[in-house]
């Protein structure tokens, strides 16, 4: 009787305390200050929500749950520690892969359980499992696509074919169509697997047409599925901790996902089923248009001389691995008086926040990491722009050509700074396909090379200007 | 089976998520996603309850074991990697130069 009492009066107590730990780890992410806080109560409420299922009368084989914990731990503790930061949304993919297919395969285990106990499965509790499933499926499979485009294991351009939205369409209708039929007849056992199977397949159809520089915004939408499905097994399992966890995660997750499409000016539809980022037609027009080059010793001189240097990064800055050379740069022009400022992109990178992370790395305070919107009133103010491995993010046709694939979209205005300069390794258009008219500015230097040897050698000559000075 | 009462919850909770999210700034936006990947593994208690039942049948078992040691992988690196990632968000330090 004591265990009745257990279960009906303490151990909600300990979901509620953990659902609570998890709003104050999500609230305190808020403020670099007290982001690592954030983190430890996330933990506690981890820890308290997983003691307070395991004292659960119903729970009463514990040596599998423990092999699991020791074996998920001694696998996942040096994954945290080995991978290096440019490997994040790799990471991040992954992880959401074994979260979705973790839900998925409870919804399954659910749902074959109920026979085996004899249980009847009410409607609620069917459509609670089969969105449960479809989601969690789905997601894993996406995401492992997704991994495998940012671990450069599958192309990064989109694949498309003709027909490709009607064959995911199709399959989509199908496995809703099955799921539905699930849901009137649970009795029907036959039918799960080919739901399953479905779901699993639309997830990789459903990342096959889409691009490298498109990552931001899906790794956000799939971190967002992943938390409805942990939310329908709330559902399923009459528990309001999994509703929370799981409502907070998605919410978060799907306003990220809404932020990255607003940085670029598109619409969900058009991320998930435009396949933006193949080779555009406009970019035939290409036409060999005369650029100015410059060499390192140039280009030193003129961060040298300047008074404000606002540094703008992409992608290619983490390919090359840039970060560290570029913080020993700051770090020589600052000692020198010039005010050196990083303007950071909502979609540079392969995942919100990439470049942050990638820069805070290296050392780079965070006060000189500022947002797009904060930093575009400056622009005209900086002597020089100096870009790296970013490209669509500073081209001013998203401002001025209306017929650009990327009209519209916000950009960091390198252009209205006095000096352009462009790391860049040639004057192949970048991932859109698009052409850039700011490399063929009169104000504009490119600086042919590899960001990370281009830029050691740029430190190279301002620590020699300096011992000479 | 409450339905009602779970939907409000979850109502409820995505309102929350909704706010708290849009305080988050985009510079700690990497180590968020991060986070609430972390705190979607919370399924682990979904899958506890499944491999630790009285006569779990086979398919319960693996299936459950399954689940607990991914949403436990998924739990540990989420939360490991989260901190080693705010652990590098410095201000400038006064004495180092």
């Amino acid at each position: 009787m004591t265990q009745e009492v257990l279960n009906q009066t303490i151990l909600p107590l300990l979901y509620m305390a953990a659902a609570a730990g998890f709003i104050l780890a999500i609230k305190w992410m808020n403020s670099p200050a007290t982001a690592r806080r954030g983190v430890i109560v996330g933990e506690i409420g981890m820890l308290l929500a997983v003691v307070g299922t395991l004292l659960r009368f119903e729970v009463v084989n514990y040596q599998w749950i423990l092999i699991a914990f020791f074996v998920g731990s001694a696998i996942g503790v040096p994954i945290a520690y080995i991978m290096p930061m440019t490997a994040v949304p790799q990471r991040t993919a992954f992880s959401h892969a074994c979260g979705a297919l973790a839900s998925a395969l409870i919804g399954t285990a659910e749902y074959y359980k109920s026979f085996s106990d004899g249980k009847e499965l009410s409607t609620v509790v069917m459509i609670a499992l089969v969105l449960e499933t479809l989601l969690g499926f789905l997601t894993c499979t996406a995401s492992l696509m997704a991994f495998g485009k940012l671990q450069e294991i599958l192309p990064q351009r989109p694949i498309t074919y003709k027909g490709q939205n009607f064959v995911n369409l199709g399959i989509f209708g199908a496995a809703a169509v099955i799921g539905i039929a699930l849901i009137v007849s649970p009795g029907q056992m036959w039918l799960f697997p080919i739901f399953a199977a479905l779901a699993l397949i639309f997830g990789v159809l459903l990342i096959i047409p889409i691009g490298g520089a498109d990552m931001p915004t899906v790794i956000a939408l799939l971190n967002s599925y992943a938390g409805l499905s942990a939310s329908a097994m709330g559902f399923a399992l009459n528990n309001q901790l999994l509703i929370v966890a799981g409502a907070l995660d998605g919410s978060s997750g799907f306003i990220l996902s809404i932020i990255m499409c607003r940085a670029m000016n598109r619409s969900f539809t058009n991320v998930l089923f435009g396949a933006f980022g193949q080779l555009q037609v406009s970019a035939a027009k290409t036409e060999a248009r005369p650029v100015r080059s410059a060499s390192p010793e140039d280009a030193a001189q003129i961060l040298d001389a300047a008074r404000t240097v606002v540094v703008i990064p992409g992608y290619g800055m983490a390919v090359a691995q840039a970060q560290h050379k570029l913080r020993e740069m700051f770090d020589l022009l600052t000692k020198r008086g010039v005010n050196v400022e990083f303007a950071i992109h909502p979609v540079a990178g392969r995942m919100p926040g990439h470049m942050n992370v990638l820069l805070a790395e290296a050392d780079v305070p965070y006060d000189k990491l500022r947002e797009m919107d904060d930093i575009n009133p400056e622009m005209p103010m900086a002597d020089v722009a100096l870009i790296i491995g970013a490209n669509d993010v500073v081209n001013p046709a998203a401002e001025t050509d209306p017929k650009s694939p990327i009209a519209g979209m916000p950009i960091i205005q390198a252009y209205k700074a006095h000096t352009v300069m462009v790391i860049k390794r040639s004057m192949n258009p970048g991932f859109a396909g698009i052409d850039n008219d700011l490399y063929y500015m009169p104000n504009t230097l490119m600086l042919f090379g590899d960001a990370k040897s281009f830029v050691s050698s740029i430190v190279k000559e301002l620590a020699a200007v300096g011992k000479a000075a | 089976m409450n339905y009602e009462f779970g939907l409000w919850v979850f109502m409820l909770s995505a309102f929350l998520g909704f706010q708290l999210i849009r305080g988050v700034s985009p510079l700690l936006h990497t180590p968020l996603m991060s986070l609430t990947n972390a705190i979607s593994a919370i399924a682990v208690v979904g899958a506890i309850l499944i491999t630790g039942a009285k006569d779990a049948p086979t398919l319960s078992l693996v299936l459950g074991f399954t689940a607990v040691l991914l949403a436990t992988l998924n739990v540990v690196s989420g939360y490991l990697i989260t901190d080693r990632m705010l652990k590098m968000f410095k201000k400038r330090e006064p004495g180092k130069k």
